[in-house]
């Protein structure tokens, strides 16, 4: 009893620890096109963000961009520019800017912001007052994107 | 040749096809179209204007050109037996009084309009029929008995020029659907210009974006094997950017119906198109 609960705590204080670290989307520090640091203080996974690239329900990047290494999905769009050699054109800091809210890096562009939570209107209910990526994902993302080099 | 370089030039050859709309001629039943024309002066960011028809693989677009072929027509055979049926308390069918349907041709071009000093859309003049002449219930805005004779009743003005009224009373209202036209709404932040005026021609995933024109409404989509009316669809796109869409027969859509019309102004109607 007295160790489960012990365990609790534990694990407890190890969430808040994590959540602390997350950049609320209000609070997120994007200067000139740049956010320097990770939205979480953690790395991202570019395993999971090569995932979350192509997921419909996720950042579903593929319905814009077309992305030679992710030849095994069979449509890509071509609405926004090629990711091939993503990486090659844009540093991580600007990368992750251009993520987590295009528009203050791109004016008027059609590219959605994936971490805010307000500033849109007339959501969905099910996504009122949400982001569309987590801040993990947006690094995981980010941390995929950075692999895609040509050069 | 490896796999992998095939299908790197066959997604290249896909995606020059899909570059922008095809040069396809509309022909149906011997009746020659018009899909393509010059854009309406009020348009200021587009040149030409070109029916949803010509966005849609060769299969699809086959679909339209041959009425027997045309999966809608089976609902407009629907609406040719409800446009029969006595309903309501007065005793009436619609052919109690409109003797022949072929006497429709024209309507459709012309909608939505001011009636009343009210904006008018085709289901509603459905409707005040329904309700004020024959004493019957009004039918739900998108249901499979609406689409179908709306469907029958666009039929008659098949191959006419859409030709909407933007000004006088129309005026405000037009006004009011080109505001919403481009605003930006949903999780997604989106206005319908971002991907119907701005990005025409390319594919978003497995869509090829058209223009949003609204000539061959209420149509058939293989998606959902049905007859689908404008509203629906303006539902449909809102759904898809997250955004609370506004209310079929509500004062916006039609507003935007009124507004999309006008975009098309000089297309064919094409009712019931087929799209994917």
């Amino acid at each position: 009893m007295k160790r489960a609960f012990g365990l609790a705590a534990v694990a407890a204080l190890a969430t808040s620890a994590a959540l602390a670290e997350t950049v609320a989307p209000t609070n997120v520090a994007l200067v000139d096109g740049v956010i320097k640091t990770s939205l979480t203080g953690q790395p991202g996974d570019a395993g999971v963000g090569r995932k979350v690239f192509a997921n419909r329900k996720q950042g579903n990047c593929l319905a814009c961009h077309t992305n030679s290494d992710l030849s095994e999905e069979i449509f890509h769009g071509e609405v926004g520019p090629p990711m091939d050699g993503v990486a090659d054109r844009w540093s991580e800091g600007e990368l992750r800017a251009i993520v987590t809210n295009s528009k203050q890096v791109f004016e008027d562009t059609i590219m959605p912001a994936f971490y805010i939570e307000s500033g849109y209107e007339r959501p969905l209910e099910k996504f009122a007052g949400k982001s569309i990526l987590s801040a993990q994902q947006v690094e995981d993302v980010v941390a995929y994107l950075m692999t895609l080099k040509e050069e | 040749m490896n796999l992998k370089l095939w299908i790197t030039v066959a997604a290249s050859c896909l995606s020059t096809a899909a570059l922008a709309q095809d040069s396809n001629k509309l022909v149906i039943e011997g009746e020659a179209l018009v899909t393509e024309t010059a854009a309406p002066a009020h348009m200021e960011n587009v040149d030409t204007i070109y029916s949803g028809w010509r966005f849609r693989s060769s299969e699809t677009q086959a679909l339209e050109t041959d009425d027997f072929d045309n999966p809608g027509f089976v609902f407009l055979d629907q609406g040719v037996d409800l446009f029969e049926k006595v309903d309501g308390s007065e005793g009436k069918a619609c052919a109690s009084c409109h003797e022949d349907i072929e006497d429709f041709a024209g309507l459709r071009t012309q909608l939505p309009r001011v009636q009343d000093g009210k904006l008018a859309s085709m289901e509603d003049l459905v409707n005040e029929c329904r309700t004020e002449r024959m004493g019957a219930k009004p039918w739900k805005w998108s249901g499979g008995q609406m689409t179908a004779m709306t469907g029958l009743i666009g039929l008659q003005s098949r191959g006419m020029p859409v030709n909407v009224e933007i000004d006088g009373e129309a005026a405000p209202f037009w006004e009011k659907g080109k505001e919403l036209y481009y605003t930006r709404v949903g999780q997604l932040d989106m206005a319908c210009s971002n991907c119907h005026e701005n990005n025409f021609g390319v594919m978003i995933r497995a869509d090829h974006l058209s223009q949003g024109q609204i000539n061959g409404f209420p149509t058939y989509r293989l998606k959902n094997a049905k007859l689908n009316s404008i509203h629906a669809r303006f539902k449909g796109c809102m759904k898809n950017i997250r955004a609370e869409p506004f209310k079929e027969g509500g004062d916006e859509f039609k507003a935007l119906e009124l507004y999309l019309a006008s975009r098309g102004q000089g297309l064919s109607v094409e009712t019931p198109s087929v799209r994917n």
